[in-house]
């Protein structure tokens, strides 16, 4: 069997930074300050995104990856804030910007997704004033160029103009989703991120949603950041994974060859743990244990608890992150043959 | 002889279903005044319940799954139609000692175990209720005795310790459990389980997969698994009804209904489960997931709008189940025409 790390693959990026990048994520650090001490939801998390590149964001419930999502976007409100590292979008560090500026990118250049459309939407009032409030608060007066960029935008989403009058209620959970995404359009961005987007929805819809979502990428040539606890979600539509652990990156590399060959345990634990709807039928274990409380993390590997591979080591060595042919692992088991970042 | 033809055998009582339904149907009125409509929730269902089966309700968002979940467990009464529990009409349960009976026999588990359990107690206080109210005969130690079984009975190591924690303490796997456990203190016949594991994390969904065949094989529990998760009703179910609009579409052994779907919904809902080892099936990913119209609906079938192969009768007579294999029904005109079903 030919491995697809030691041959290469024509997607994978070598290891080291890109000036071409649009976003770069450097050693970013996520604090929540509570009164019984500090907690590092995210750790020296380091990743960035090629301009028109889909990187999907996965791990469980309380790993970081919202942390880290609302890191980028800085929409951090205390007792959360960043501690370390920097944002660079487009060549401008985000941190310690100031509303004002941040407004100039926001929505514009960068839009955010939210989980919960029923949430996020105001339920008082119909999709098309939600659209205009968008576009005036950017700085678009003319109710003309509202009205044809809030009807074009939806109907890129496969909803019909005249929904511009339907309140929230008055839309499946799909087509508020969909009015979501709509809106994140409205500037026509050039990063789009996205904190699971489809959770609330059932499989057909989802799929559609997914599929929706790629074929806008593909049309308008905009970057996604795809936040799911999903893995076969986006497992055909991500161009590369950065799957989080007690927040920190535990692997990070190109989506099919992740999937082909996973490295760290935790990985590989995550992709046995989705029962099949065809083959026969085995007994699957899922990954046995929680995460750890991140309030008094476990020296060492974070997983090691929970790691079926586990070496004695494993407990007390603070794992840094390897290189392996410019795929990246937090794991001993692959420090041979491997470049420590 | 003729005695025994008339008093229940205590074989026969594995060939009769533990439960079963009989054209049950469940509206709700919406609107007041001339805006008044009627939203067909459950039309005319028969299903049945064996004995220590697993048997998953699947369908989409307002395919009506949920609301037969409260049907059995009477929070809803049903417009028409009749639940029978061990051949007795839950119509004529009438005294609170019948009421409390049947809810120890069919207890829930909800989905949220965020919001099921009260944060103020300690996890022992919803399970010792339970014991006090549906097993009063045990004293103070044996009802400690069988709290810590039960909650070892579905992995909560060690039991006299986990019981007394809060529940903020326990990860949404344990706390999901903990409602497991509450439901198998009330020694049930048939647990229903309303989506139990989407709320959880997909690596510990697993685990309580697993609880629930244990339930099955070591309890000779049954249980009705609502999800709309294919995958994970093949992994734990023993039957399946699929459900759509309010109607059965197709039901019978998983495997078999999995393996070869017949209903054109059954097929749409096999081919946009996310299988991370297959290819992408591009064919279905037209179909946008809408949900199906059960306000004052016309006679048809329900899913002939978002069929491709929807011929003329559909949209004229509503299809009733039929069987076209051992044990498989399918209600579809096409499939039953003896076409060859090949929709998504």
């Amino acid at each position: 069997m030919s491995s697809l790390l030691t041959n290469g693959l024509p997607g994978s990026q070598p290891a080291g930074w890109h000036s071409g990048a649009i976003l770069e994520v450097r050693d970013l650090s996520v604090d929540y300050i509570m009164e019984r001490g500090t907690v590092r939801a995210v750790r020296d998390v380091s990743f960035e995104v090629e301009p028109g590149e889909f990187v999907a964001i996965v791990g469980e419930s309380g790993c970081g990856k919202s942390t880290l999502l609302f890191a980028i976007a800085q929409l951090l409100a205390p007792p959360a804030g960043i501690s370390a590292g920097s944002v660079i979008f487009k060549g401008e560090n985000l941190v310690g910007l100031t509303d004002k500026q941040l407004a100039a990118v926001r929505w514009r250049n960068m839009s955010v997704v939210m989980q919960s459309a029923m949430n996020a939407l105001n339920p008082v009032t119909d999709i098309a004033a939600q659209f205009t409030d968008a576009m005036r608060a950017h700085g678009v007066t003319s109710k003309q160029e509202i009205a044809d960029r809030s009807a074009e935008v939806l109907r890129m989403v496969g909803i019909d103009p005249v929904h511009l009058r339907s309140y929230p209620h008055q839309l499946s959970g799909g087509m508020r989703q969909r009015s979501m995404i709509a809106m994140a359009m409205l500037f026509t961005p050039e990063l789009v991120i996205m904190d699971e987007p489809t959770s609330a929805l059932d499989v057909v819809a989802q799929r559609s949603l997914m599929v929706q979502i790629k074929e806008l990428q593909e049309q308008l040539g905009f970057a996604v950041i795809f936040v799911t606890h999903d893995m076969s979600l986006v497992r055909h539509f991500s161009d590369r994974l950065m799957v989080m652990y007690a927040g920190q990156v535990a692997e990070l590399g190109d989506t099919r060859r992740m999937f082909a060959e996973p490295l760290h345990p935790y990985t590989i634990g995550l992709m046995e743990a989705f029962p099949s709807i065809k083959g026969p039928k085995v007994k699957l274990a899922g990954i046995p244990g929680s995460p750890p409380n991140l309030a008094r993390p476990p020296a060492g590997c974070q997983f090691a608890p929970r790691c079926p591979q586990v070496m004695e080591r494993c407990k007390t060595t603070e794992v840094p992150l390897y290189s392996l042919h410019g795929e990246r692992v937090r794991c001993l088991l692959h420090e041979a043959g491997s470049a420590q970042l | 002889m003729t005695d025994q033809q008339t008093a229940p055998q205590p074989g026969a009582v594995d060939s009769a279903p533990l439960l079963r339904t009989d054209n049950l149907s469940r509206h709700f009125r919406i609107g007041s005044g001339l805006q008044r409509k009627t939203l067909h929730a459950v039309d005319e269902v028969n299903l049945e319940i064996g004995e220590r089966q697993i048997v998953a309700l699947a369908g989409e968002s307002g395919s009506g799954k949920s609301t037969i979940a409260r049907l059995l467990a009477r929070i809803y009464k049903p417009t028409s139609g009749e639940i029978y529990f061990q051949g007795r009409p839950l119509s004529k349960m009438r005294s609170r000692r019948d009421i409390l009976g049947y809810r120890s026999d069919v207890p829930m588990v909800f989905q949220d175990p965020f919001a099921s359990i009260n944060p103020v107690f300690r996890v022992s206080h919803g399970v010792m209720r339970c014991l006090k109210l549906h097993r009063p005969e045990l004293s103070d130690h044996e009802r400690h005795a069988e709290a810590v079984r039960v909650f070892e009975a579905v992995g909560l190591v060690p039991g006299s310790e986990v019981l007394q924690r809060f529940p903020h303490e326990l990860s949404g796997g344990q706390r999901q459990r903990v409602g497991f456990a509450q439901a198998l203190a009330m020694r049930p016949k048939l647990i229903l389980a309303d989506e139990p594991v989407s709320m959880l994390d997909v690596s510990i969904r697993l685990g309580l997969l697993n609880v629930m065949t244990q339930l099955r094989d070591e309890q000779g529990v049954s249980i009705l698994y609502i999800t709309h998760d294919i995958a994970s009703a093949r992994y734990v179910a023993d039957r399946i009804i699929v459900m759509y609009a309010g109607h059965v579409a197709e039901q019978g052994p998983v495997e078999e209904v999995l393996a070869n779907p017949r209903h054109p919904y059954t097929q749409l809902l096999l081919s946009a489960v996310p299988d991370p080892r297959a290819d992408l099936n591009v064919t279905a990913a037209t179909d946008r997931g809408e949900p199906p119209r059960v306000i004052d609906p016309t006679p048809g079938c329900r899913f002939r709008w978002r069929c491709p192969l929807a011929i003329e009768i559909c949209s004229a007579v509503t299809p009733q189940l039929k069987q076209l294999a051992p044990d498989h029904d399918v209600a579809c005109h096409v499939a039953q025409s003896g076409a060859e079903v090949k929709a998504f």
